[in-house]
């Protein structure tokens, strides 16, 4: 299953894969040097939705800023918003009270089983299988429509504020999530006897796209593709943040290294998600969901802000570099899905173009993420 | 002489019409019962149940233009459809859907069906190479491969059926399965006690020789765009789309004629049409379920299913058939 070793110059040729092919989902060009179906050589061509997200945090206020990071990644929006609420409050010394970290950490969950849910659909289409798109997306409505309901938005939330929350969530809220997480366990369930179960689709993800820890750590990997290789690396674990560390856990790890573990590896993070949601509804205290100490034009002081969360493709990170200013002298976003998107130039040599293509699902691209 | 040429143009007709007929209306099926599968509607506007859908996407694909990509090979791109779809309707000829209702029986029809069905594997390497597109290309290819793989074991199935039968005509070999359904050549018998799996192989390359799923690699859309007929609008696409659908007929049918008694019923009562065709409709709708189930295979899986695990248990299957008859 290697290509041929010897080539002349002409006998391979270049198949263009994007940035309009359906497999890249979105405007991702892979050129591709071809011998037949055997991939020789891959280039990710970037820059086809670049809409300098970075340079406009420089030019606006820090709030006015706060709605761009939905654009980011439209699938899980609220973790990229959490991120930059949360430097602000740190840098700033806003305290947020207790209510409103249970309400990001609930909402922030539920949008990363949005996420999942989604990557799931399409990756499973990708591979030929239609129909679980189609369950994926009915499971995802009843979490859209309770965001919705609370956020006012469906896709690009811009729901938290400096100190707190827009507005508070409600009974009807509280009572769709409960109802929400037996549903989504028997789903869970359903999804793994129809897809995870079935021996097509283990041979075609089984042993493809082995990407070693190693690689991971050289190419800056985090997420899904980290853990699937056997880093046990999770910001909400390794580096605390809001009210993570009062939740109980786990971080779902495989060291198979292929495309199946990082299918695994999502699959299980959806079930980790509904355990917080579950603790998070639990433990949900009573207070205000705003903080009372607020400057109403928030300036940082001078100095060098980094804070990581963990969102549905990995680690961002915002780095803000402040001048005193009420808006950032510079502002940096590290955003997850760019450094997994760069190991597939390197592991996708050799490999067939429909081994490629499924491995490249399995990396979880959201290429406005990766624009920026 | 005129009766003859009369004959066999009214023959053709009716096949053109039931092709037709069976391809515009499966697509219906087909959308109805994905709708079905994955909980959504489907097409419900036009008409009653959406039974209208059909024919005006006939229409629509009939009044768009024809367009010829640039560097195109003109006459490979313009026949490539046609050789679609004419092998398709040939063979309706001589099947058997009753004891009388059948256009030209032939001595030979098991050989005539699988010489037209292998012809649907050139026009898919014409579209392909006409197109000049790398994905077109690259789907022809894998489609040819994969259909010169699927056709061996099928053809070797096949011979293990006409040996026990002793007939390469369709109606004798469905005349031999007649009287309840423990005739019928699915079960094992006295000669081939392997016959429920030749059954499987038989199913398993029929769904490969369609193109469908899980074996459509001829088109996979999420990575070869849309596979050979990425280049094809309008009718030229129509084509291709009915070919598909009468190739699935074609292939029901020859599993019913071969396998599961033709228009003989179950229970030994009003053998006719009737039978035939809720034998083949039930085939076609587990042809449908199937592809809406299962993700794609990758085109060494399928080819190392045909080579490693399909022809050698064919194979084997022949030659103890063949050692058994000669006991016996």
């Amino acid at each position: 299953m290697s290509a041929p070793i010897q080539l002349q110059p002409g006998e391979t040729f270049i198949l263009n894969v994007g940035p309009q092919h359906p497999a890249t989902h979105g405007v991702l060009r892979v050129k591709m040097e071809m011998d037949g179906e055997y991939i020789v050589k891959a280039e990710t061509v970037l820059g086809y939705v670049h809409r300098m997200h970075e340079k406009m945090g420089e030019n606006r206020t820090y709030a006015q800023y706060l709605p761009n990071l939905s654009r980011l990644d439209y699938l899980g929006a609220l973790g990229y918003t959490h991120g930059h609420v949360l430097v602000i409050e740190r840098a700033a010394g806003i305290e947020v009270p207790e209510r409103a970290e249970y309400i990001r950490a609930i909402t922030v969950e539920l949008n990363r089983l949005a996420s999942h849910l989604f990557w799931f659909g399409c990756y499973v289409m990708d591979l030929g299988g239609f129909s679980p798109l189609m369950y994926a997306l009915e499971d995802r409505e009843y979490i859209l429509d309770m965001l919705e309901a609370v956020t006012g938005a469906r896709l690009t939330y811009c729901y938290y504020r400096f100190g707190g929350l827009y507005n508070d969530v409600d009974d009807d809220f509280i009572e769709a999530a409960k109802r929400f997480i037996p549903r989504m366990r028997k789903s869970l369930k359903k999804y793994a006897a129809l897809v995870t179960g079935n021996i097509i689709f283990q041979k075609r993800l089984e042993g493809i796209g082995p990407i070693s820890a190693e690689m991971c750590r050289k190419y800056g990997a985090t997420g899904a593709v980290a853990r699937g290789s056997g880093i046990n690396f999770d910001v909400r674990k390794n580096e605390p943040y809001s009210v993570y560390p009062e939740f109980d856990f786990d971080i779902p790890v495989y060291h198979e290294c292929d495309s199946m573990a990082r299918f695994k590896v999502r699959m299980d993070e959806m079930e980790q998600s509904l355990r917080i949601i579950e603790q998070g509804l639990a433990k949900l205290p009573g207070g205000p969901i705003m903080a009372e100490k607020k400057p109403k034009n928030i300036k940082l002081p001078v100095g060098d802000f980094y804070q990581a969360v963990e969102t549905a493709r990995g680690s961002f990170g915002i780095r803000i570099v402040s001048d005193g200013d009420k808006n950032a002298y510079r502002l940096k976003l590290r955003s997850p899905t760019y450094s997994n998107m760069h190991l597939f130039d390197e592991a996708c040599e050799g490999m067939m173009i429909m081994d490629a293509l499924a491995f490249m699902g399995s990396l979880d691209l959201v290429i406005p993420e990766i624009d920026r | 002489m005129s009766l003859t040429v009369l004959n066999v143009i009214v023959a053709v007709v009716i096949a053109i019409g039931f092709a037709a007929l069976n391809a515009a209306y499966l697509v219906w099926a087909e959308r109805r019962g994905a709708a079905r599968i994955q909980r959504r509607p489907g097409p419900n506007i036009n008409g009653p149940f959406g039974l209208l859908q059909p024919p005006l996407d006939g229409i629509k694909l009939m009044t768009k233009q024809i367009m010829i990509p640039g560097g195109a090979d003109k006459i490979l791109f313009m026949v490539a459809p046609v050789l679609a779809m004419a092998p398709a309707i040939m063979s309706f000829v001589t099947i058997p859907f009753s004891e009388n209702i059948v256009a030209h029986n032939m001595d030979i029809g098991v050989l005539m069906i699988f010489a037209f069905a292998s012809m649907g594997a050139l026009a898919v390497l014409f579209a392909g190479w006409g197109s000049r597109n790398k994905y077109a290309v690259m789907a022809s290819v894998r489609a040819v491969s994969q259909n010169i793989s699927y056709e061996i074991p099928m053809l070797i199935t096949a011979i293990t059926v006409v040996m026990i039968t002793g007939s390469m005509d369709l109606k004798t070999i469905t005349s031999a399965q007649a009287g309840g359904f423990w005739h019928w050549n699915i079960f094992p018998s006295l000669h081939s006690p392997l016959m429920p799996l030749s059954f499987i192989l038989f199913f398993i390359c029929s769904l490969a020789e369609t193109n469908r799923a899980p074996f459509d690699l001829g088109e996979a859309e999420s990575e070869l765009v849309a596979g050979f007929h990425t280049e094809y609008g309008s009718m030229g696409f129509g084509l291709f789309f009915m070919g598909e659908y009468a190739n699935i007929v074609i292939g029901a049918s020859l599993t019913t004629i071969l396998f599961l008694g033709g228009w003989d019923c179950p229970f030994g009562l009003f053998p006719g049409v009737w039978w035939f065709l809720l034998k083949i409709y039930l085939l076609i709708a587990t042809f449908i379920w199937i592809r809406w189930t299962f993700p794609r295979t990758t085109i060494y899986g399928l080819l190392n299913l045909s080579w490693k695990i399909l022809i050698p248990l064919s194979l084997f299957n022949l030659l103890l058939t063949a050692g058994l008859l000669k006991v016996f």
